[in-house]
């Protein structure tokens, strides 16, 4: 039990002394190493990488949609990186964009104790490949996000809304949904259903 | 007589054995859901075969409440996600919003944040611990722990004002000092404590109905709980040393001196053992904050209205139920373009079939209080 709290001491420690490098570097060298590896690669699978004022745990990785699903299995398997749990799965819409709809994969490392987050854009009504076979927590988050978002997930196991009622309309994250009238309900007497189903 | 006859050769018809799957809806209204979650079971005689969680009860759109309203307005919206523990989520709000800039919060706000954070850590517990023994069938401890939560609740009282949602700390540090009483009474509380926990443990770690429940039930494996996403000590009882606390510290946690116990086994006994050990953890991290809390001030000067530059974050902190994370999405106006909440309770819910596939109808009461979940977190 000490020896394990020690460690993760000594990890904080790695962390920061990493992180006070990249201060007057440029941009590009935070998680220059991830990216680095990516191009060697997967040559031309990512588009841009960025990080909020060089933090080294806000490294974000906008990729090709194709390509999504090999770099997330790399990252999953990678022995140095290792990439073992996807903490937080989501989207964002930007209406004005040509690419409205963005998804969001925030991997981290237990063993390095690092994060990365990987990007992807979409057109409207585009799906994209489900990575709930790499990570199980994906499977409900990916539910969410087809829920309020309307993105779906092709191969995902059992994709349905998951927050709203399966009856709803439209997708409440969305820019475009409004804050009041349309989408409220009209209480309807349920039909009797199978429990189960 | 004819009639007779005729039910006759049905009762017999129907004495031919035979099994089929059977269905039980257990919930929304049920108390050992711990809120408003609807689980649909799949039972093959009493053993569990499939199992469905139906969850949205409590869906009230708290992220897209987040994109429409300023940063400081959000704050007693995070109150209403994990209840139990409010003043963490308050934390974790106001040190995810920090990250945009690069003001420097005093240190006695960081210790007094560190210290209600344990103390929120200990009410969410108490909690769980008396209504996860309720459930399994130990009446005392329910009362006991009540007895303790209460003293803590009238701390928040006694500091914010606010029993449940306290809406306790401000952006750039706390809206004033703490009172001279609520240290005193922290201390007092700090110091019949640990005799408590001792209490609990009296009636529970060593009782012999409560291991039988407990030991062996509801496994899960230190790769799969990584692989399911799991936080909080539902992934240190499966053996994988992960705290935030530790990993990534925030607020006054880089000065303070505590052991992160983690389990072997991942069963649901291993759960009640990490969590009393985390709740003696906690007392000491709230002794240190009590013996080393400087003087000066609260809060640093922060502007008027809060305009982050533009850009986005991820930010997480140790939730009493796991990882709690906002990913924010700044436009470079006073309303946050996205606001994303990382919801422990609902990753971690997410694992329950897992949990609970070919176990026995009675242990799914046992294995979801064991997950410790808050519906109003998991729905948002």
């Amino acid at each position: 039990m000490a020896d394990e709290s020690v460690q993760g001491e000594n990890s904080e420690v790695e962390e920061e002394t990493s992180g006070s490098n990249p201060e007057e570097d440029s941009k590009e060298d935070v998680g220059r190493d991830i990216v680095d590896v990516l191009e060697g690669k997967f040559p031309g699978s990512s588009l841009d990488t960025e990080a909020f004022n060089n933090f080294e745990d806000e490294l974000s990785i906008t990729l090709k949609t194709d390509s999504l699903e090999e770099v997330a299995l790399f990252l999953k398997d990678h022995e140095i990186f290792q990439f073992t749990m996807l903490v937080d799965l989501t989207a964002v819409n930007y209406p004005d964009e040509d690419l409205p709809l963005q998804v969001l994969y925030q991997l981290y490392s237990i063993e390095k104790n690092r994060r990365v987050r990987l990007k992807v854009k979409l057109k409207e009504g585009q799906s994209l490949p489900t990575v709930s076979n790499l990570w199980s927590s994906a499977n409900w988050m990916e539910r969410e996000v087809f829920d309020l978002f309307g993105i779906s997930f092709s191969g995902h196991p059992d994709l349905r809304r998951i927050l709203l009622p399966d009856d709803w309309e439209s997708h409440p994250m969305l820019k475009n949904y409004p804050l009041e009238g349309k989408g409220e309900r009209v209480y309807e007497k349920p039909q009797r259903k199978e429990i189960g189903e | 007589m004819h009639e007779i006859e005729e039910s006759n050769s049905k009762i017999q018809t129907s004495t031919v054995t035979g099994t089929e799957e059977f269905v039980v809806n257990m919930g929304p209204q049920h108390p050992s859901t711990h809120g408003v979650l609807r689980v649909i079971l799949h039972l093959e005689g009493e053993t569990v075969t499939d199992l469905d969680c139906d969850i949205g009860y409590l869906h009230r759109g708290t992220e897209k409440i987040g994109e429409n309203i300023t940063y400081s307005m959000f704050m007693p919206y995070t109150d209403r996600l994990d209840y139990i523990a409010a003043p963490s989520n308050n934390l974790a709000w106001v040190t995810a919003v920090e990250k945009f800039f690069d003001w420097e919060i005093p240190i006695r706000a960081n210790y007094i944040r560190s210290m209600i954070a344990e103390f929120s850590r200990i009410a969410s517990h108490l909690l769980w611990l008396a209504t996860h023994a309720l459930d399994i069938g130990a009446m005392t401890v329910f009362l006991w722990c009540f007895r303790e939560r209460e003293m803590v609740l009238d701390l928040f009282e006694t500091a914010f004002g606010g029993r449940l949602t306290v809406n306790a700390f401000r952006l750039g540090g706390l809206e004033q000092d703490v009172p001279e009483k609520f240290l005193t009474l922290a201390q007092e509380f700090i110091d019949i404590f640990p005799s408590r926990i001792q209490d609990y443990e009296t009636l529970l770690t060593n009782n012999r109905i409560w291991i039988q429940r407990t030991r062996g039930v509801g496994i899960i494996s230190g790769e799969d709980a990584v692989d399911f996403g799991l936080t909080g000590p539902l992934l240190r009882a499966s053996g994988v040393n992960y705290d935030l606390r530790r990993a990534k510290p925030y607020a006054a946690y880089p000065f303070l001196d505590f052991v992160v116990p983690t389990g072997e086994n991942g069963d649901i006994y291993d759960r009640y053992i990490v969590r009393i050990e985390e709740l003696r953890q906690s007392v000491k991290v709230i002794q240190q904050c009590l013996d080393q809390l400087p003087v000066g001030p609260v809060s640093c000067k922060t502007p008027r209205t809060i305009k982050p530059p533009i850009g986005e974050i991820y930010h997480s902190i140790e939730n009493p139920k796991g990882e709690f994370g906002f990913y924010i999405v700044s436009d470079g106006s006073e309303a946050p373009y996205r606001v994303r909440i990382r919801p422990p309770s609902f990753i971690n819910l997410a694992a329950l079939k897992k949990l609970c596939m070919g176990e026995l109808v009675a242990d799914v009461v046992a294995i979801i209080g064991s997950i410790d979940i808050v519906l109003g977190e998991c729905d948002r």
